[in-house]
């Protein structure tokens, strides 16, 4: 077992290594200067031209790449040139807020999705099973600013049973940031009411991103409560009499947990990307809307470093989704170096 | 005698041919959905080619000003309404579909045609260095979400439609590299390619003569279901405002613009954003459809 995370975790980092190349690449070749973009266009020639030495824009490629990479390594990703703060700052600041949105999506859409499928699954072939089977076509076919817009316009706009867009209303101070989760500071700072008010915020966008994931779960987790309901052990259960829910949610259930966590690592990126859309839409002040200020204003360093992240996110979770599924399942344990 | 037999042997294979049509034809239409995704494909590409001439209002695909019309509400004369500057949204979702079409049409044929061949160079050669370096390559690719990669290369080019397009498909490659790899090196261990290398056929011979035929009814259905993601990517592209840039009418990029006059004015946001579902819907139906016919499991 540890045999094979240390190799994953190598594998990981050769592909983060591959990532940053790629991306530096991209970020240096691009016509255009960057320590001009970094100063402005009210900056001298003379400060610009003391700016590429600095950034070691007159070295060649894989140098400049060294000294970055070093920089990385110090925790150190260069300065913003647009909000003219270190990016790693900024990236500490917004971070939470997109963590917040992500993992209360994943919650909504783990749980929705799971039981919808195990529905749709044991009652196959009736209108709840048609009618999941729709959501999920429209779900994979609906971009998600667009499941946000309609949510925004349908649930906040027309019938007002939700806030409208930001973490907080306009007129409400935030409390004092301490671990930046908007909630738990709130209840943190003994403002209970001040954690309602951002828990309804946080519902709406938490629900967008979660709808096609919702649809998707529910598909996989029906393919496998469909496979398991002709098994054997299902009907000795059903002739001694169990109650159908707890076959349902007991029995049928388990075995399907280990597919639908296998795809939520492929899920997760979807749900990294999304965040971006449904951030813009509801103004989420987050990573993602960070990071589509940044590419909007061209700030390569943010750029650069946004990209690093997500691949990092994105290997980590993956990581964690198979130590996760070999706890789940020997079969893969045992397969996969010998326990 | 020899005229007569080659003309035999052509109707044979035309008959074959026809056969096999019918009856992909119908495991095709055996799927009710598959065959009204194919209709409502038919005519969104069909209205897309004649947008200019069936259009009410083509001028107004451009920048075009009416403020007397504008922001009106859907009406017979306006099907879908005005926008803030009095342009027919009708027209613009039709032009706007032009584009959609083009950004998968162009998307597909950069990307595919890389990806295929690496692929079946790294399936061919499982094992060797030449494996490992193109797969890894690949998988650096895969390291982050696409929409995430194809956002950060527009943002670092210009933000413009070629851009957008070559970004896309500079993210795309690898699925295809992926998915014919697969392919690949299962197929290689077959007895047809065992037989090729044994009589000395070249290479190149057996990895586009041999096992690239085999590979192709997954390539096509996966071409076909990713027109619908390839335009999700770019509607979303253009949505956040790195790719079709205004006036030009590209369907996120109205979505957008729209929604700055939600809930007011909700036909300049609603009926784009529909337009956008509509197409990538029918796409998916008909990639189900096909799946069925080329009886692919996993694409």
């Amino acid at each position: 077992m540890l045999t094979f995370i240390g190799k994953r975790l190598f594998q990981s980092l050769f592909v983060l290594f591959g990532l940053s190349l790629l991306i530096f690449f991209i970020a240096r070749v691009m016509p255009g200067d960057p320590a001009r973009a970094a100063l402005g266009f009210l900056a001298t020639e003379e400060q610009v031209e003391s700016m590429r030495e600095e950034m070691h824009l007159n070295d060649p490629f894989h140098v400049q790449y060294y000294f970055w990479l070093r920089n990385l390594v110090r925790g150190d990703l260069g300065r913003s040139s647009y909000t003219h703060r270190p990016v790693t700052t900024d990236l500490i600041q917004y971070i939470p807020a997109t963590f917040e949105l992500i993992l209360f999506a994943t919650l909504i859409s783990a749980i929705v999705g799971q039981v919808t499928g195990v529905l749709a699954g044991y009652f196959r072939n009736s209108w709840f099973d048609g009618l999941s089977r729709l959501v999920s076509y429209l779900g994979i076919a609906t971009p998600s600013f667009v499941v946000a817009i309609f949510l925004l316009f349908i649930f906040s706009q027309v019938l007002k049973l939700a806030p409208g867009v930001g973490r907080l209303p306009i007129m409400m101070t935030p409390p004092r940031t301490i671990t930046g989760f908007m909630i738990v500071d709130s209840l943190l700072a003994g403002q209970p009411d001040l954690a309602l008010t951002a828990l309804k915020h946080l519902i709406l966008p938490a629900i967008s991103l979660a709808v096609i994931h919702i649809a998707q779960e529910g598909r996989i987790t029906r393919t496998s409560i469909v496979e398991n309901m002709q098994k054997d052990y299902i009907t000795i259960h059903k002739v001694h009499g169990i109650r159908t829910s707890r076959i349902m949610f007991k029995y049928l259930l388990k075995p399907s947990i280990i597919p639908t966590v296998t795809v939520m690592g492929l899920d997760f990126a979807f749900l990294m990307s999304n965040a971006f859309l449904v951030e813009i839409v509801y103004m989420w002040p987050g990573f993602s809307r960070y990071a589509v200020t940044a590419m909007l204003n061209k700030d390569l360093n943010a750029i650069v470093a946004v990209v690093l992240v997500i691949g990092l996110t994105f290997a980590l979770v993956n990581l964690l989704v198979d130590i996760i599924i070999m706890g789940l399942d020997p079969t893969v344990r045992l397969r996969r170096g010998g326990g | 005698m020899r005229l007569e037999q080659q003309r035999s042997d052509w109707m044979a294979t035309l008959a074959l041919r026809r056969r096999r049509l019918s009856r992909g034809w119908y495991k095709f239409s055996r799927n009710s959905l598959s065959v009204i995704g194919l209709v409502v494909l038919g005519l969104i590409v069909l209205a897309a080619i004649l947008a200019p001439y069936i259009t009410p209002y083509p001028k107004h695909a451009k920048a075009y000003t009416n403020f007397r019309d504008a922001g009106k509400s859907p009406s017979l004369e306006h099907f879908f309404g005005t926008d803030r500057v009095g342009r027919d949204i009708f027209s613009r979702v039709i032009f706007g579909y032009r584009f959609s079409l083009m950004i998968g049409i162009v998307v597909l044929s950069l990307g595919v045609a890389p990806g295929v061949i690496l692929g079946l160079i790294a399936g061919y050669h499982q094992g060797t260095w030449i494996e490992s370096v193109i797969m890894r390559i690949t998988d650096v690719f895969l390291a982050v979400p696409p929409l995430v990669l194809a956002l950060a290369i527009t943002a670092m080019l210009t933000p413009n439609l070629t851009n957008q397009m070559m970004a896309i498909a500079l993210v795309w490659w690898p699925w295809y590299s992926r998915l014919v790899f697969a392919l690949a090196s299962s197929l290689r261990s077959k007895y047809f390619v065992r037989e090729a290398e044994l009589t000395g056929t070249s290479k190149v011979h057996i990895m586009f003569k041999e096992i690239l035929p085999n590979c192709l009814a997954p390539v096509m259905t996966k071409m076909t279901l990713d027109m619908g993601i390839v335009i999700l990517l770019g509607a979303t592209l253009s949505f956040i405002g790195l790719g079709i840039q205004p006036p030009k009418p590209g369907l996120g990029t109205m979505v957008a613009e729209g929604a700055k006059r939600l809930p007011g004015e909700w036909w300049g946001t609603i009926f784009p954003a529909l337009a956008i579902v509509v197409v990538i819907l029918a796409f998916n139906l008909v990639g189900d459809g096909l799946r069925d016919v080329f009886s692919v499991e996993e694409v």
